[in-house]
């Protein structure tokens, strides 16, 4: 069956645009609502912490109050009132589990539902899973495996435990504690998320990835994902996220910080799905994110690419500090924005050593009602002689209601630079849905072909394992939306 | 197989068919020409079912059903092809996945199972050879870069790919050496059947060289103006539309 008649039955057999908005029937251990030095604390003392951990996160909050919220963004929201969520929130008794035996049931089939089976498909395709359930790890997988090869993948939360050395050198070096509003939220209160340690020399053997759930309802998730390549090592990551339908939004806001050492090679891909709203625009995800990879050392490389359909609000600018000389920095996306949802996403690229090249390929696609909005920096320091950017930002219009804004910033302080952008606007041509119909092809899968071919070149970028559930996504995403 | 009648269409409030009528037989082929501006695409899109085009008076039945109520992806699941003037570009899509797609919508939309990427690229290649279409064409995006004889080419081998039983050729030969008119002619004969109905449009005799014609309709200003053998093309090429435009329909 083609990817698009898979997509369509589907559909057809949910009745529904968004598969993912089932709500997990289990009991849960919150917080107290709100958001005070004893919510902090709190979520410290579950994750039984070290006293460091708690300084840390303390520090952070005190920061976060004298903050404001960022308002620069092209997008629109109601205030967020801070006081009205939940900042923890975890399955009752479910320490993290050894085995996968361990792990109740209703979440094993949680996991299943999502397409996301811990047990055996993911097996069979050697991924590695973190499997985050609202504020804490539930599974991870592989970790024998990956053990011996000397890779560490484990929820943060563990990791700060058993290796804190390790996370105290590189935790917040990336993105300082002080960095925006809502990454030094983050870092007061972040619950889980993933660490990965790839040892020098160290060739990850397999694809890693998180799977990031949103399940309780007025409960923000808030995981920190800290992924360090020593030198010469290479490690490939993806995280994909879903969320109930709830009517309600739910604020979402992750920090990432990858480290590449000397010749080393992270490629990290993120398929975020979290529930869009419905198509008038009520509910959904704010998704407000910081990500931030750092070439530390010399020829390294940070390879960032998202296919981002979900949420009500996207706020992500996936950004590589290129400070090694001859590190590469690059950054694929395809942003889908229908009915009201609101995108406002792109990349940094800051060249701060000699010889260092970044790429940016970004595919924006609206429809309905939607904005989308690219914005983007390549920054060239004066001591970056020869530093290399392209820039390629496409837009699709899928109807006459929606927008799309492409908002480039562009700062050299070094004569040598050499800085390309080509920004095109199309629409999809009635000429080309009318040629697809007339050879058979249903208007939404047309749609859906249409759009898979305009993203191709950051579709090829995902890992293979993944490449066809995010094809299926990019058509789902746009049922309807040529009426 | 086909019967138009009286057919008045219209795009926004200009009327392009002023009453056209028309039935083919299965086992025919039938040939319209006519001058530029006559209407003769505006007809194959009707056929295919374009949006934009306003059916205000008449009607088209195929098979005793009427097309006009049938959306244009269940027209080619039920057997109608058009083979356009102008092919469109679909960047990023493979030549191949556009053929499997469509191949697969028609036989999903006719009750039929979907059949895997090698059986279907088993079919095309076996047809792709006849056409001199090459392997690296099929793997390139959907007539992107595509000469003009190469768009047309695969215009022809969709429609022996899809084995329509209604086949409307929408000037197929226009922009085409001799060379590639004769592949394309060739292939257009090889689909002659006797279950099989087809419309060939052109502007010129010279088509109908390759492609002897049961019957040929002349369209001009919207309307039938002309009916005969074949021997009316070599009338038309010797005397010229103007002879025939004169004369009252
Ligand atoms: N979409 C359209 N909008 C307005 N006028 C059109 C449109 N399509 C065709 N026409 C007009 O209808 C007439 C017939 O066009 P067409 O069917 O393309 O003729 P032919 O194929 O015989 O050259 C022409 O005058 C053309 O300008
Ligand atoms: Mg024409």
């Amino acid at each position: 069956m083609s990817i698009a008649a898979e997509t369509k039955t589907q559909v057809a057999e949910i009745g529904d645009k968004y598969k993912y908005g089932f709500v997990t029937d289990i009991e849960m251990e919150m917080a107290p609502k709100g958001l005070s030095e004893d919510t902090v604390r709190y979520i410290s003392a579950k994750k039984g912490e070290p006293e460091w951990m708690l300084e840390w996160r303390l520090a952070a909050f005190k920061r976060w109050g004298a903050m404001k919220e960022p308002n620069w963004a092209r997008v629109h929201y109601p205030r967020i009132d801070y006081q009205n969520s939940y900042y923890y929130a975890a399955p009752k008794n479910t320490p993290l589990k050894q085995s996968l035996d361990e792990v109740d049931p209703k979440l094993l089939e949680t996991y299943k539902k999502l397409g996301i089976p811990l047990q055996e498909q993911m097996a069979l395709a050697g991924v590695a899973v973190d499997a985050v359930f609202d504020s804490v790890s539930v599974a991870t997988t592989f970790k024998d495996k990956l053990n011996e090869a000397g890779v560490i993948f484990c929820p943060i939360s563990e990791a700060i435990r058993d290796y804190p050395d390790l996370v105290k050198k590189y935790l917040g070096t990336v993105v300082p504690v002080t960095d925006n509003f809502f990454a030094t939220l983050n870092s007061a209160v972040f619950s889980d998320g993933t660490f990965v340690y790839v040892p020098k020399g160290v060739r990850c053997p397999m694809e890693l990835s998180t799977y990031f759930r949103i399940n309780a309802s007025e409960t923000g998730q808030f995981e920190r994902t800290l992924i360090v390549a020593d030198e010469g090592s290479y490690v490939s990551y993806l995280e994909g996220c879903t969320a109930p339908k709830r009517d309600e939004n739910q604020l979402h806001a992750a920090v990432v910080e990858l480290v590449a050492l000397d010749n080393a090679e992270i490629k990290y891909s993120t398929v975020q799905n979290w529930y869009p709203g419905d198509e008038n625009g009520l509910g959904g995800i704010f998704n407000f994110v910081t990500k931030r990879g750092d070439c530390r050392g010399k020829k390294s490389k940070i390879s960032w690419t998202q296919v981002e359909t979900g949420s009500a609000i996207t706020w992500k600018y996936p950004s590589c500090i290129l400070r090694g000389d001859e590190s590469v920095g690059e950054f694929y996306s395809i942003a889908i924005a229908n009915n009201y949802q609101q995108a406002d996403t792109g990349t940094k690229m800051i060249h701060l050593g000699a010889n260092t090249r970044s790429r940016i390929i970004s595919k924006g696609i609206s429809a309905g009602k939607a904005q989308n909005t690219y914005r983007g920096l390549v920054s060239i320091y004066g001591k970056a002689k020869n530093a290399r950017n392209y820039t390629q930002c496409d837009s699709l219009l899928i109807g006459g209601d929606c927008g799309a804004h492409t908002v480039p910033y562009i700062e050299s302080r070094n004569p040598t630079a050499r800085i390309e952008h080509e920004a095109t606007t199309s629409k999809i041509a009635e000429d080309q849905l009318f040629y697809c119909l007339a050879r058979g092809i249903p208007q939404d899968e047309a749609v859906s072909l249409i759009v898979n071919g305009f993203c191709k070149e950051v579709l090829q970028q995902l890992p293979m394992e993944f490449a066809v559930e995010a094809q299926k996504l990019v058509g789902i995403s746009l049922e309807g939306s040529v009426g | 197989m086909l019967e138009i009648k009286n057919l008045h269409v219209s795009v926004g409030d200009k009327e392009i068919l002023k009453g056209l009528t028309l039935s083919i037989k299965a086992g025919e082929v039938h040939a319209i020409m006519g001058p530029n501006g006559s209407g003769k695409s505006t007809l194959s899109y009707v056929l295919a079912g374009r949006a934009g085009y306003d059916i205000t008076e008449g009607s088209i039945t195929y098979n005793g059903e009427d097309l006009v109520a049938l959306a244009p992806e269940v027209r080619a699941a039920k057997g109608v092809f058009l083979a356009m003037q102008y092919p469109v570009e679909i960047p990023g899509v493979t030549t191949m996945m556009f053929l499997k797609t469509a191949l697969n919508s028609q036989r999903r939309a006719r009750g039929e199972s979907d059949l895997d990427a090698v059986a279907v690229l088993k079919l095309v290649r076996a047809k792709a050879k006849t056409l001199n279409v090459s392997e690296e064409m099929l793997k390139r995006a959907l007539n992107v870069g595509f000469s003009g004889g190469e768009k047309k080419r695969l215009e022809i081998l969709q429609m022996a790919l899809f084995e329509p039983k209604l086949a409307v050729l929408d000037e197929t030969d226009s922009g085409l050496d001799i060379d590639a008119l004769k592949l394309v002619a060739e292939g257009v004969n090889a689909l002659r059947d006797p279950s099989r109905a087809m419309l060939v449009i052109t502007h010129y005799q010279r088509l109908l060289d390759y492609i002897v014609p049961d019957r040929i309709h002349v369209l001009a200003r919207g309307r039938i103006v002309a009916e005969g053998g074949k021997e009316l093309a070599l009338e038309l090429e010797a005397k010229g539309y103007e002879h025939i435009l004169k004369e009252p329909a």
